[in-house]
């Protein structure tokens, strides 16, 4: 009896994580959708790389970690930020550039920061924060933390140099990074076939003896018990983990890339939306009886609200004040 | 005052803020069970232990960003470079990461961190392993850079480099390594953004950093031998912070001016110091300064005519004596 009622517990709060996560892809889908809208009216200025499409990855692999965690970034970091827990507001009004913003106004949309959730950024240049991560993990070996580092980036990172420093000397020192490959398939417009010797991602971690696991990107469920597994890895021995997550993007690679552009058919991306990661975990919670389409509905209308109201705080923040040029480039 | 060598000054800079600051920790190729290619680290592993003392692979790229990340999780890395000719590969991460995440962040994530080893040419390394790279460095909003040319400069602005709450580049030398000094006992730090007059004379300023220090000095007693001219040796030690009010102050008394640099002359460091000079100096100058830098070429390997490309105590003299109208 008290075994049943455990299990019933168990599930009932495993229920409630996967709704918690449907809420959370649903409010990063929302939250780019309007991106792309104030991206289209002049809102938004300079690169904007949307993350639709990528949703169960950042949703997933955050849900399995603490909030003393360190999360560390590419520039295609929107999702992540949200995931994390850094408000839509602060993220919309970073995307504006305004003093409101996450990073004061400074960053912009590759460069979102919030060190007080331990979220380190939002990078620019590709691959060049995943040493960066591994800092952060020689960090907490050094002080004796059983925190783990969690680094994202895209597959096309996988051929530049800094990847395959970073990955020896985290398994060298041993440190308790969990390297995310989000393999979108695409390099900006470069399929990833065209321009790696080695497509598995997965087979990288051989080279540096280090543990890794092919995911399914699509689902957020797989994303979630990888990340488990890797932070279990990282917090028992401080031994990193390679995960390769196989995921699509649906919109460009940037607001200036058109939808599929002229390196992948319209087919192709219609396919890939048929395994969209919010419509499966939503199939999923119906199933089980566990959501309905009306609370489904509810769920949509309560994320898009968050995000009109994002819009609203970022467009009625003020600009940073002049003087602001000049802050922060030295600290005291 | 002890009498020390530049590298044991370094020595002792390390060993001091790593006993005070258990957060410090010394990161590089061969720092450890080797000792340091110069041996700048001797001992340390055996007083710290590899936690502390941290050989790396060849991967400059690498353990630059690894220090940069420990920073940005609270620690204080020092990071050597077996030279800065190698840390070219590492630059995205002293340019991309370390010196932009305090802006870039808005304020939130401060990168304590040193970049430290040798720069500029030695002798007969040729063209890859003989760059003096400070104009690249002090380029950069974000950094911090400072060249120290005596044992007490060395040890005394390394100390003040590992307690700063930015990136620092420090600037040593290979051919200062030996190079013996007096070092001022007890806690010796000297700030960064401050010059020093390491000989005072009247009649021109003869300005430099880092190795070009002994070259004025030579140039400047050869000049009161030999003219009967007084030239003032102002060695900037800190070249991002400038010190413009020293260069100013000396120009202000001297009225000429001689940049002296191991750098090329095209984008020199040596073209922002007469920046200073004709911006805010105009009105007392009675000739245009001159620089004295390497030969614009790539380093050769021959003797002469690696002595012909450096800058020389000859080569001071001679701008100094058309600054000094005695040509």
């Amino acid at each position: 009896m008290a075994t049943a009622t455990a299990r019933t517990a168990s599930t009932s709060a495993h229920t409630e994580l996967e709704r918690r996560m449907l809420r959370q892809m649903l409010l990063i889908r929302r939250f780019e959708e309007k991106a792309a809208e104030a991206y289209a009216l002049g809102k938004i200025g300079g690169f904007c790389h949307l993350y639709i499409g990528q949703e169960a990855v950042g949703v997933g692999s955050l849900a399995a970690l603490r909030e003393d965690d360190y999360v560390i970034s590419s520039y295609r970091e929107h999702g992540q930020a949200l995931a994390r827990g850094v408000p839509a507001n602060a993220v919309m009004a970073e995307l504006f550039g305004k003093a409101t913003g996450c990073s004061k106004g400074k960053g912009g949309s590759m460069h979102l920061f919030d060190a007080g959730r331990r979220f380190l950024g939002g990078h620019g240049i590709v691959g060049g924060h995943i040493p960066l991560a591994a800092g952060i993990g020689f960090a907490i070996r050094y002080k004796g933390g059983d925190q783990v580092c969690i680094c994202y980036f895209g597959e096309a990172a996988v051929n530049i140099g800094a990847f395959h420093e970073a990955l020896n000397m985290a398994s060298v020192y041993k440190l308790p990074v969990i390297f995310c490959c989000e393999n979108n398939r695409y390099g900006m417009g470069t399929a990833f076939e065209r321009v790696a010797a080695v497509t598995d991602v997965v087979e990288h971690a051989c080279s540096y003896d280090m543990a890794a696991e092919l995911v399914d990107g699509m689902d957020v469920l797989a994303v979630y018990a990888a990340t488990e597994r890797a932070a279990d890895r990282a917090r028992s021995g401080g031994h990193p983990t390679l995960l390769e997550v196989r995921t699509y993007r649906y919109m460009g690679h940037s607001m200036s890339d058109p939808l599929h552009g002229v390196y992948r058919t319209k087919e192709e991306v219609e396919e890939q939306r048929k395994r969209d990661p919010i419509s499966q975990l939503a199939l999923k919670l119906k199933e089980e009886g566990a959501l309905d389409d009306a609370a489904l509905d509810a769920l949509d209308a309560e994320v898009r609200a968050q995000t009109d109201e994002a819009v609203r705080f970022a467009e009625a923040s003020p600009d940073p004040e002049p003087a602001e040029l000049t802050t922060h480039v030295l600290a005291d | 005052m002890a009498t020390l060598t530049y590298r044991d000054a370094l020595n002792q800079a390390l060993r001091e803020e790593m006993q005070r600051d258990p957060n410090v920790f010394l990161m590089g190729e061969e720092v450890g069970v080797y000792q340091g290619a110069y041996k700048v680290s001797r001992g340390l592993l055996e007083e710290f232990g590899p936690k502390r003392i941290v050989d790396t692979p060849i991967a400059e790229l690498g353990f630059a960003g690894v220090g940069v990340g420990a920073a940005m999780a609270g620690l204080r890395p020092v990071i050597e470079f077996m030279t800065w000719n190698f840390a070219v590969l590492a630059l995205d991460q002293i340019v991309n990461s370390a010196a932009k995440i305090l802006y870039e962040s808005g304020g939130q994530v401060p990168i304590p961190i040193v970049f430290r080893g040798p720069n500029g040419a030695a002798l007969q390394l040729a063209a890859q392993h003989s760059q003096a790279w400070e104009s690249w460095l002090a380029h950069i909003p974000g950094l911090k850079v400072v060249a120290p040319a005596t044992p007490a400069d060395a040890k005394g602005l390394l100390k003040s480099a590992i307690r700063d709450n930015n990136p620092v580049i420090v600037l040593e030398g290979e051919m200062l390594y030996n190079l013996k000094g007096e070092v001022p006992d007890g806690e010796h730090i000297v700030p960064i953004g401050r010059a020093e007059v390491k000989r005072p004379g009247s009649d021109v300023t003869l300005i430099c950093h880092s190795k070009t220090v002994a070259v004025a000095l030579k140039a400047a007693e050869q000049l009161a031998e030999h003219e009967g001219a007084s030239a003032e040796v102002l060695d900037l030690r800190s070249l991002r912070p400038l010190d413009e009010a020293a260069i100013l102050e000396s120009v202000a008394r001297t009225n000429r001016a001689v940049v002296v640099e191991e750098g090329w002359p095209h984008s020199g460091l040596g073209a922002q110091v007469v920046d200073v000079i004709q911006r805010d100096a105009f009105d007392q100058l009675d000739a245009p300064v001159l620089r004295v830098t390497q030969a614009d070429v790539p380093m050769p390997y021959n003797k002469q005519l690696e002595r012909l490309a450096k800058p020389s105590p000859d080569r001071v003299v001679a701008a100094a004596r058309r600054v000094l109208y005695l040509d």
